[in-house]
C-alpha cells in the first residue's frame, strides 16, 4: 500500500486549480507530474555541480561526471542491468531509432524480416519502417484479438528463420494490455531473432527487470516515470551494444580521431556523443530514488486498483464503449474508451471543464485506431499520486458530459 | 462561458445546408491532421454573391456546428466580402470558443478561404 495523501504533498502541480476546480490529471501515459525531490535534485545540480562531463580535469567537472555516472547506475541496478548497458537517450523515441538503425546496419539483409504488432506506438513502428526501406527487409504486423491482446498464433506462423528482429510494446499505450514478453522472447529466440522492447508505458509502473523479461533492447523515457523531459534509457545486452556502430558522431563518443577517421569509445559512451542531458540524467536517478522508496509492486498495485475502479464504472454505463482487455490484472494503468456518437475531443473539453485532464485523439497509434474502426478516443491513465476520488470525479464528469452532448 | 454555447449544440443537433449541392462552383476542403476532423464547402455563385451553399463532414461538435453556422453567414454575401471576412465574426456567432478549441471551430473557415482561392474572380 502506498500512502497517496502523503505523495500528493510532493507534487507541487497538483495543488494548482484547473477551470477553478482542483487539477484531477489523468494523463500520465502522456507524461507525468515531477514531485519536488525531482525537482531538486536537478535544480541542485544546476546550483552546486555543474560542470560538463567525462573531459573536466578539475574538482567540479569530476564530480558532475560521478553524478551522471551515479545515476547510470541506479538506473541500472533498477532494471537489474549492468551499468554499460545503459545509454542515456532523449527519450523513448531515440532509443528506438538508435536500435533499428543499429540492427539495420549489423543484423538485417534483403529478405529479412521484422515483426512488430499492430498495436504499436508510431515512436516503435517507424523506426522500423524506415529500416525495412533501407535494408529491402519486409516489415509484417502481429495482429491483436477481439479482446485487445496479441495473437499468439499469428506470431507462432509469422515467426521463420528470415525473422531477425521482434519489436514490442510490453504495454500498449492505448489498450492498456500487458504483452507476454517472457513468452514472445523465447519464441523469437528459437528463430534467432533480436527482441526489442519499447518498455515506455511499463517501467513507470511495475518491477520490471530485464533478465526476467529475457529480452535483447528495451526503451523508455524519464518523463512519464516522475523525470524531467529530454532524457530516456536504451538497455541493451553489452554484446548487442559492442557489435553496434554510433549513430550520432561527435564529441565524446571517441577513442582517437585523425582527419579522415576515427576510432568508438566503449559503449555507452560510444552511443552518446556531444554533451549528454546531465541535469536530466541527475534527476532521472532522483525520480528512481523515488519509486524505488515506494516500491514498484505497490504503484502497480495502486494502479490496478484504479484502473479497475474506471473500467467498472465505464462498463457499467451504456453509453461508453471500452478497449482492451476487461481483466484489469491484463493492463496497465490506463483505459481508452468512446462516449457512443460523441467525438473524443468534445468529452475532453467538458471534462477540462471540471477541472479533469484526459487524453483524446489517436495517441501516436494511428494502425491500431484504424484497426479498430476508430478515427480517435479518449484515455485515462492513472499514475500513483491519483485517488479513488478522482476516478469517480472523473465518472461523474462522463455522465455530465453525455447529458450535455448525447 | 460554456465551451457549448446553446447556439453549438443546436447547430451540431441540427445542422444547416448539410449535404452537397448538384454544381457547386466553389469547393473548399479542410482536414486537421490531429483529429481527423474534415469539413467540405460547396458554394453555388451568381453574379459575384453566394446564392445557395452546403457543407459535409465529420468530426467534433464544435467543427461541425461551426460549419452549420457558416453556411448560414456565407449565403447571400458577395466573394468580395467572403475575402475579408475575419476570424471573428464566425467566433462571435458560434457564442465564443475556448481557446484549446480554436482549430475546430475555424476549420471550415479555411475551407471557405480554400474555396475562395479556387474562384474565377
Amino acid at each position: 500500500m502506498i500512502d497517496v495523501a502523503k505523495i500528493r504533498g510532493d507534487f507541487p502541480i497538483l495543488g494548482r486549480l484547473e477551470n477553478g476546480r482542483p487539477l484531477v490529471y489523468l494523463d500520465s501515459a502522456a507524461t507525468s507530474q515531477k514531485p519536488v525531490q525531482v525537482l531538486e535534485a536537478e535544480a541542485r545540480f544546476y546550483r552546486e555541480h555543474n560542470a560538463n562531463v567525462r573531459r573536466g580535469i578539475y574538482l567540479l567537472a569530476h564530480e558532475a561526471t560521478e553524478l551522471y555516472e551515479a545515476a547510470r547506475r541506479r538506473v541500472a541496478k533498477f532494471l537489474g542491468a549492468k551499468p554499460e548497458e545503459i545509454v542515456f537517450t532523449r527519450g523513448t523515441t531515440e532509443a528506438l531509432n538508435l536500435a533499428a538503425w543499429a540492427l539495420g546496419e549489423t543484423r538485417l539483409s534483403p529478405g529479412d524480416r521484422i515483426l512488430v504488432t499492430e498495436m504499436e506506438h508510431h515512436a516503435n513502428l517507424l523506426p522500423w519502417q524506415e529500416v525495412a526501406r533501407r535494408r529491402g527487409a519486409e516489415l509484417l504486423a502481429i495482429p491483436i484479438t477481439a479482446e485487445g491482446e496479441l495473437d499468439l498464433g499469428a506470431l507462432r506462423r509469422l515467426l521463420d528463420g528470415r525473422t531477425k528482429v521482434v519489436a514490442v510494446t510490453h504495454v500498449s499505450n492505448v489498450l492498456g494490455t500487458i504483452n507476454p514478453i517472457p513468452l514472445i522472447a523465447e519464441e523469437a529466440h528459437r528463430v534467432g531473432a533480436v527482441v526489442v522492447v519499447d518498455a515506455a508505458q511499463s517501467v513507470p509502473h511495475m518491477p520490471v527487470r530485464v533478465g526476467e523479461l529475457g529480452v535483447d533492447v528495451l526503451a523508455f523515457s524519464g518523463h512519464k516515470m516522475l523525470g524531467p523531459t529530454g532524457i530516456g534509457v536504451l538497455w541493451a545486452r553489452a554484446e548487442l551494444l559492442g557489435a553496434w556502430p554510433p549513430l550520432l558522431t561527435g564529441g565524446e563518443m571517441i577513442r582517437e580521431v585523425w582527419i579522415e577517421r576515427a576510432t568508438w569509445a566503449d559503449p555507452p559512451a560510444r552511443f552518446e556523443a556531444g554533451t549528454p542531458p546531465i541535469a536530466q540524467a541527475v534527476a532521472l536517478g532522483a525520480a528512481v530514488e523515488y519509486l524505488e522508496n515506494l516500491g514498484m509492486a505497490a504503484i502497480q498495485a495502486h494502479g490496478r486498483t484504479l484502473t479497475a475502479q474506471a473500467l467498472e464504472g465505464l462498463l457499467s454505463r451504456p453509453y461508453a464503449e471500452v478497449y482492451g482487455p476487461r481483466d484489469p490484472e491484463k493492463r496497465g494503468a490506463l483505459v481508452a474508451f468512446n462516449l457512443k456518437g460523441i467525438h473524443p475531443h468534445d468529452v475532453a473539453t467538458l471534462l477540462d471543464q471540471e477541472g479533469i485532464c484526459i487524453r483524446a485523439g489517436h495517441h501516436c497509434a494511428q494502425p491500431l485506431h484504424r484497426r479498430l474502426g476508430l478515427s480517435a478516443s479518449c484515455r485515462a491513465s492513472f499514475y500513483l499520486y491519483n485517488t479513488e476520488d478522482e476516478v469517480e470525479a472523473f465518472l461523474a464528469a462522463l455522465d455530465h458530459a453525455w447529458e450535455a452532448l448525447r | 462561458m460554456s465551451p457549448y454555447e446553446e447556439v453549438i449544440l443546436d447547430h451540431w443537433r441540427n445542422p444547416r445546408n448539410k449535404g452537397r449541392l448538384a454544381d457547386p462552383d466553389l469547393v473548399g476542403v479542410e482536414v486537421n491532421p490531429l483529429c481527423g476532423d474534415a469539413v467540405r464547402l460547396e458554394l453555388k455563385v451568381a453574379e459575384g454573391k453566394v446564392t445557395d451553399v452546403r457543407f459535409d463532414g465529420e468530426g467534433c461538435a464544435i467543427s461541425q456546428a461551426a460549419a452549420s453556422l457558416l453556411t448560414e453567414l456565407v449565403k447571400g454575401r458577395t466573394l468580395e466580402e467572403l475575402r475579408t471576412m475575419g476570424d471573428e465574426e464566425l467566433l462571435s456567432a458560434l457564442g465564443g470558443v475556448i481557446q484549446t478549441r480554436l482549430n475546430c471551430a475555424l476549420l471550415p473557415l479555411r475551407a471557405l478561404r480554400r474555396a475562395l482561392q479556387n474562384s474565377p474572380a
